[in-house]
C-alpha cells in the first residue's frame, strides 16, 4: 500500500504501517463495537430461548394487527438502511446536501420506527402485559423477555438517531467527513440486521 | 547465587508438596458407597498422572535456573527449536487427556447414568435456609403434595403438607436425619425451598447442588454402617457455615426400628 | 499533507484531521494545566498510572478484607475494632458476624477480580505501554480512553461504598447466584442496597472493559510505526491483543446479565427465580425463571475472565523473559501466541465445567469436560516456552526476572489443579472445597500477581524516570514466593479433606480438625501481607527519590527502551520511528533494538 494511501486512510503525517485491514480506525472501532453488541444481543436472545423452552406454556399472544405493525416497523426499518446507503454514497461523492437530505430522511424513517413500537407498547400495557404479568394466562416472563428485548433495540434505534443527527450537523458544518457518515451507517445497518432476527424470534414466533 | 536458591527452594516445595499428598497427611475419608471407589481410583489416577507433571515441570524450571544463571553460558535454543515441545504437549498431555476422560467417564457414569434401582428406598430432601429435612413416604408408598404456602415452621410443617386433605401426605414421615438401611439401593430427591444449596456427603463420594425449581434424584447404596456428616456447599447466606444434617446408615432392623419411632413421632 | 515533515514542530508523529488545523492544534498540544495533565488527562501514558494507582489502593483493600477473613477462621473470638467501627451491625465490639464474613468474602472477591486482576496488568500496563510499543503517539481514542478510566473508578467506588451503607456489602459471593442474589433483601442483610450498588459497580465496570478493549485491538491493528509488522509485535503487546478480543466478547455478556439481574431485583421478573420460593417466611410472588440461566451466562463470561486476567501475565512473561536471559523465546513470537490464541478461544467452550454438579444435564458434564482437558495444552506448551527458554541461557537474575521465574512455578502448580477439577467424577468430590479455591488463587491471585509485579518492576523506570531497590525487590520476592506456597498450597491439601469453602467458621466435625491448618494459613496469609508493604514502600520511596534510570536500564530492545524515561507527551519527541526487526534480538552481552538498522544477531 502506498505511503500516500496510507496516510489518507489514518488521516497521518508520519509514515505508519498499513492496518492489515486497510481501514480507517474509526471503522474498525465501529466494527468491534459492533462484535461486542452483537454478543450482548446474543445474550438476551439466549436467555429468551432458555425460558421459551424450559416453560411449560409460553403463549402466543400476537394477533394479526401486532404482526401487521411489525411487519410496517420492518419495512420502515429497512427503508432508512437505504436511505442511510444513499447518504453514505453521496457523502462519498462529495454531495454534502443529499448527503444532509439522506440522513435527516434516514432519521425521520427511525423516528416513525421508534413512534409504531412505542405505541405498539403503550396498546400492551393497556391490555395489562408488564415486565412480570401475562393477561393472556401464559409464561409469566413473556413481558420480561419481550420489553427487556425489544426495549434494549429501541433505545439502540433511539441512540442511533440521535447520534445522526449530531453527525448530520458536523458533516454541514465541515466538522466531519464521510468517514464519519460511513461509520454512523455501519452501525444504523446493525441495529437494522438486529431487527431481523429480534422480529421473527420475538413477534412470528409468538404469533397465533 | 539467586538461581541456587530459587532452584532449592522450588525443589524443597515441590518435595513437601509431593510428601504431604502422597502420605495422605490430608485425604479423604475412608469411603462407603458402591461407586466410591471408582471416584478414589480417578482420583489416585489423577494424583499420579498430575503429580508426574508437577514434579516435572517444577524440577526441570529449577534445574535450568540452577545450571544457567550468569553470562558464561554459550547461548542456544534446545535441538529442534519449539517442535519436541509441541509434539511432546500433544501427544503426553493428549494422551493423558483421553486416558483421563475415557476412565472418568465410568466414574462419572457409575453415579449418574446408571439408572436407579427400580426397588430403590425412596427419600425426598429439602434444603431450607439453614437446614435440611427428610421425607419417607409411609406405609402406602407415596409422597403428599407440596403446597409452599402450607410452609409453617412453628408448626414443624417444613415441607408445606396438606395432612388434613392428603390423604398421600398423612402417613409422610418427616425427619431432620437422614437415616437409611446399608446395602440397600436409596434414592433421593432434592429440591429446594428458598435459595440455592448442595448436598455433600463426603464418605459417600456425592455432591449435588438444590437448585430451587428443579427436583434433582441422586441415587446410591450405602456400603458400611456408621454416622457420616452432610453439609452445604452452595453458599446460601448467613448460616451456611453451619448448615447440616447426619446420615446414619443402620442395620436392617436398625432402621425399621428407627423408621417406626419416626412414624409415631409425627 | 505529505511533505517532509521536518520543519513541523511538536505536531509531528501525531494525528492530524486534514479538514482543519484549528482541531490538531487542540487535539494533542501538550496538555497545559495540572488537571488536563494528571486529572483529565486523555494521555495514555497518565491513564495507565491512573489505573495502576487505583489498582494499588483496590489491592490492598482487598488484601485487608482477607486479613479479616483469615483472622476470623482462625480466631472466631477475635474481636477486630477497625471493623466494628466500619459495622457496628456487622462487627458488634469488633467482634465478626457470619453475614459480615460473607459480605467481606464477596466484596474481597469483586474487588480484587475486576479492580486488581483485570485491570492492572491489561487496562494499566497496556494503556501505558502498549502505543509506545507500537509507536504510536497515543491510543487509537484517547478521550474513550480516559473515559474508560472515569467509569471504572466510579464502579470502583461504588464497590467500595457498599461498605458504607447501613445493611453493608452483598454477601452473596462474586459470583452473585440467583435466587439469593435476585429477590432483594428478604434474602439477608447486604441483599438490598448493598447487591444494587455491586450490580452498579460491575456494570460500570463491564462499559469501561468493553471500550477499553475496542481501544488496544484498534490501536494495535491501525497504529502501528513504519516496518512494525504483525510478526514483529512484542510479546506483552501481542497479549494485550488478544486479551481484549476475549474480553470484548466476555463482557459482552455480563452486561446483559447483571442487567437481568437488575430486572429481578428491582423491576419484578422471572429470569432467574422460579416459583413458590419461601424465605424468611415469605413465599415469593416470582415464577417462572431458572437459577441455571444465571450460572450459564455468568460463567459464559466468568470462565474467559479467568483468561482475561491470565492472558496479559502470559505476555508480560513472555516479553521480559528475554530481556534477563539474553536469548529469544523458543518458537519466537509464533508459538507462544498461537498458544494464546488457542487458550482464549478454547475458554469461550468450557464454561460448564463450574457447573458440573450444579444440576445441568450430568451428559453436559462430560461435554465440557473435553475442552477444558485440552486447553491443558497450549497452556502446557506455553510453560514448555518458558521454561527451555532458559535452557543454556545467561540469566541475570534481576527482581523482573525472579517474579516472572515464580510466576511460572506458580502457574504450573495452579495449573496442575486444574486436572482434578476439570473431570466431573474427581470434581464432585473437589467442588466448592478449599482446593477450589487454592486453584483459583495460584492460578490468578499468585501467578497473574507475580506477572504484574514482574511487569511493575520492569517498567517502573520507564514510566517514573527513577530505578527501584534491587534489594528490596528482591527481599519481597522471596518472602512472598515461599509464603504465598505456605497459604495456597496448604489450601489445595486441605482441599482433599473435603474442606468446604465459603464458610465463615470451622464448625462440622470433619472440620474442626482443620482449624491448625487454617491457623498455619492464617499467620502465613497476613506475614504475606506484611511482606507486601516493603513493596508499596519501595514504590513510593523510589518515584521520589530513586536514583534517575537510563532510557534503556535493562539493555533491552522493544520501543519504550528507544525513548527517554519517561517519554515526552507524545512518546517519542517528533521522530519518525522505523522498525527493522522482531522484539527478541538476544544473543548474550550482545542486542539489537528494534529501532536499530543494525544486523540481527538472534534471526529474528
Amino acid at each position: 500500500m502506498s505511503q500516500s494511501a496510507i496516510a489518507a486512510v489514518t488521516h497521518h503525517e508520519v509514515v505508519m504501517e498499513a492496518s492489515p485491514y486497510a481501514m480507517d480506525k474509526k471503522k474498525l472501532g465501529m466494527w468491534v463495537f459492533i462484535v461486542s453488541d452483537a454478543c450482548s444481543f446474543a445474550a438476551f436472545l439466549f436467555a429468551y430461548g432458555y425460558m421459551r423452552v424450559g416453560a411449560p406454556v409460553w403463549g402466543t399472544p400476537f394477533g394479526f394487527s401486532s404482526i401487521l405493525n411489525g411487519v410496517v416497523m420492518t419495512a420502515v426499518l429497512l427503508s432508512s438502511s437505504l436511505t442511510m446507503l444513499a447518504a453514505t454514497h453521496a457523502s462519498q461523492t462529495g454531495e454534502k446536501a443529499s448527503a444532509g437530505k439522506w440522513l435527516g430522511i434516514t432519521m425521520l424513517l427511525g423516528t416513525i420506527f421508534a413512534a409504531l413500537h412505542l405505541r405498539e407498547w403503550f396498546k400492551l400495557i393497556a391490555e395489562g402485559w408488564r415486565l412480570f404479568y401475562n393477561p393472556a394466562g401464559g409464561a409469566a416472563q413473556f413481558g420480561a423477555a419481550f420489553f427487556s428485548v425489544t426495549g434494549l433495540h429501541l433505545t439502540h434505534v433511539v441512540t442511533g438517531v440521535i447520534v445522526l443527527a449530531f453527525i448530520a450537523r458536523g458533516y454541514r458544518q465541515g466538522r466531519y467527513d464521510e468517514t464519519h457518515v460511513e461509520t454512523a451507517g455501519l452501525y444504523w445497518h446493525f441495529v437494522d440486521l438486529v431487527w431481523m432476527f429480534v422480529f421473527p424470534l420475538m413477534y412470528l414466533m409468538n404469533a397465533h | 547465587m539467586a538461581g541456587k536458591i530459587f532452584a532449592v527452594v522450588v525443589a524443597l516445595i515441590t518435595i513437601v508438596t509431593a510428601y504431604c499428598v502422597i502420605a495422605h497427611v490430608w485425604w479423604m475419608p475412608v469411603d462407603i458407597s458402591v461407586h466410591g471407589p471408582k471416584i478414589d481410583h480417578q482420583i489416585e489416577e489423577t494424583v499420579l498422572v498430575a503429580g508426574l507433571l508437577f514434579i516435572a515441570g517444577q524440577v526441570v524450571l529449577a534445574a535450568f535456573v540452577f545450571l544457567y544463571g550468569g553470562a558464561r553460558n554459550r547461548i542456544k535454543q534446545i535441538p529442534g527449536g519449539a517442535k519436541p515441545l509441541i509434539v511432546f504437549a500433544f501427544l503426553l498431555v493428549g494422551t493423558e487427556i483421553v486416558a483421563l476422560s475415557f476412565i472418568g467417564s465410568k466414574a462419572w457414569g457409575a453415579v449418574y447414568f446408571e439408572a436407579p434401582d427400580p426397588a430403590s428406598m425412596r427419600v425426598d430432601v429439602q434444603a431450607g435456609q439453614f437446614a435440611y429435612y427428610f421425607r419417607y413416604p409411609g406405609p402406602d408408598g407415596k409422597f403428599g403434595s407440596l403446597h409452599p404456602d402450607l410452609i409453617n415452621e412453628g408448626n414443624q410443617n417444613y415441607f408445606g403438607l396438606d395432612t388434613d386433605h392428603d390423604a398421600d401426605a398423612k402417613d409422610d414421615i418427616v425427619t431432620a436425619e437422614l437415616a437409611i438401611p446399608v446395602n440397600k439401593p436409596i434414592l433421593l430427591t432434592l429440591h429446594s425451598k428458598d435459595v440455592g444449596h448442595s448436598f455433600y456427603a463426603r464418605e459417600l463420594r456425592i455432591q449435588q447442588d438444590f437448585v430451587p425449581g428443579l427436583n434433582i434424584p441422586v441415587h446410591f447404596t450405602a456400603t458400611q454402617t456408621g454416622r457420616f456428616e452432610i453439609v452445604c456447599t452452595q453458599l446460601c447466606g448467613l448460616g451456611h457455615y453451619n448448615m447440616k444434617a447426619y446420615l446414619s446408615v443402620l442395620s436392617p432392623s436398625d432402621f425399621d426400628d428407627w423408621l417406626r419411632k419416626q412414624a409415631s413421632m409425627q | 499533507m505529505f511533505a517532509a515533515t521536518a520543519e513541523k514542530n511538536i505536531f509531528l508523529g501525531v494525528k492530524i484531521m486534514p479538514a482543519t488545523a484549528a482541531q490538531a492544534a487542540v487535539h494533542h498540544a501538550p496538555p497545559q494545566g495540572f488537571i488536563r495533565k494528571y486529572i483529565f488527562s486523555v494521555d495514555h501514558k497518565v491513564i495507565g498510572i491512573q489505573y495502576l494507582t487505583m489498582s494499588l489502593v483496590a489491592v490492598f483493600v482487598g488484601m485487608a478484607l482477607s486479613w479479616a477473613m483469615r483472622i476470623h477462621l482462625a480466631w472466631p473470638d477475635a474481636h477486630i475494632p477497625l471493623l466494628g467501627w466500619l459495622s457496628p451491625s456487622g462487627a458488634p465490639g469488633g467482634l465478626m458476624t457470619p453475614e459480615y464474613y460473607l459480605s467481606l468474602m464477596t466484596m474481597h472477591g469483586t474487588i480484587m477480580a475486576f479492580f486488581v486482576l483485570t485491570a492492572a496488568p491489561l487496562a494499566g500496563f497496556g494503556n501505558f505501554i502498549l502505543p509506545i510499543q507500537v509507536g504510536a503517539a497515543d491510543m487509537a481514542f484517547p478521550r474513550l480512553n480516559m473515559s474508560s478510566f472515569w467509569v471504572t473508578l466510579v464502579g470502583f467506588i461504588l464497590a467500595c461504598a457498599t461498605f458504607f451503607i447501613p445493611d453493608g456489602p452483598p454477601l452473596s459471593g462474586w459470583t452473585a447466584y440467583a435466587p439469593l442474589s435476585a429477590v432483594g433483601s428478604v434474602a439477608g442483610p447486604g441483599q438490598g442496597w448493598g447487591q444494587n450498588l455491586w450490580g452498579l459497580s460491575i456494570v460500570c465496570f463491564c462499559i469501561a472493559s468493553l471500550l477499553g478493549a475496542l481501544n488496544f485491538i484498534v490501536t494495535t491493528l491501525d497504529l502501528r510505526t513504519k516496518g512494525m509488522t504483525l510478526p514483529r509485535l512484542p510479546l506483552s503487546t501481542w497479549g494485550w491483543f488478544i486479551d481484549a478480543w476475549v474480553s470484548l466478547l466476555a463482557f459482552a455478556v455480563l452486561l446483559p446479565t447483571c442487567l437481568l439481574l437488575v430486572l429481578d431485583r428491582l423491576a419484578g421478573t422471572s429470569f432467574f427465580i422460579p416459583s413458590g420460593l419461601v424465605i424468611n417466611d415469605q413465599l415469593q410472588p416470582h415464577s417462572g425463571g431458572s437459577p441455571l440461566l444465571f450460572q450459564h451466562l455468568f460463567w459464559f463470561f466468568g470462565h474467559p475472565e479467568v483468561y482475561i486476567i491470565i492472558l496479559p501475565a502470559f505476555g508480560i512473561v513472555s516479553h521480559i523473559m528475554p530481556t534477563f536471559i539474553r536469548k529469544p523465546l523458543v518458537g519466537g513470537w509464533k508459538v507462544i501466541t498461537f498458544a494464546e490464541v488457542a487458550v482464549g478461544t478454547l475458554s469461550f467452550v468450557v464454561w460448564g465445567h463450574h457447573m458440573f454438579v450444579s444440576g445441568m444435564s450430568p451428559f453436559m458434564a462430560m461435554v465440557f469436560s473435553v475442552p477444558t482437558l485440552f486447553i491443558t495444552i497450549p497452556s502446557v506448551i506455553a510453560v514448555l516456552v518458558w521454561v527451555f527458554s532458559l535452557y543454556h541461557a545467561n540469566i541475570r537474575f534481576d527482581t523482573p526476572l525472579l517474579f516472572s521465574l515464580g510466576f511460572v512455578s506458580l502457574f504450573i502448580s495452579g495449573g496442575i489443579g486444574g486436572f482434578f477439577l476439570a473431570q466431573p467424577s474427581t470434581d464432585s468430590y473437589l467442588h466448592a472445597t478449599s482446593f477450589v479455591v487454592g486453584h483459583f488463587h495460584f492460578t490468578m491471585g499468585l501467578s497473574a500477581i507475580f506477572a504484574t509485579l514482574a511487569g511493575f518492576y520492569y517498567w517502573f523506570p520507564k514510566m517514573f524516570g527513577r530505578m527501584m531497590n534491587e534489594k528490596l525487590g528482591k527481599v519481597h520476592f522471596w518472602l512472598s514466593f515461599v509464603l504465598v506456597y505456605c497459604v495456597f498450597m496448604t489450601m489445595h491439601l486441605t482441599g482433599f479433606a473435603g474442606a468446604v469453602r465459603r464458610y465463615s467458621a470451622l464448625v462440622d466435625d470433619f472440620m474442626v480438625p482443620l482449624i491448625p491448618a487454617n491457623k498455619f494459613m492464617t499467620i502465613a496469609a497476613l506475614l504475606l501481607g506484611a511482606t507486601q508493604f516493603i513493596f508499596l514502600f519501595n514504590a513510593i520511596w523510589s518515584r521520589f527519590k530513586g536514583p534517575k534510570a537510563p532510557n534503556n536500564p535493562w539493555d533491552a530492545t522493544t520501543l519504550e527502551w528507544d525513548t527517554t524515561s519517561p517519554p515526552p507527551f507524545d512518546n517519542f519527541g517528533g521522530r519518525q520511528i522505523t522498525v527493522y526487526h522482531g522484539p527478541m534480538e538476544y544473543d548474550g552481552e550482545a542486542s539489537v533494538m528494534q529501532t536499530s538498522p543494525a544486523e540481527s544477531v538472534a534471526g529474528t
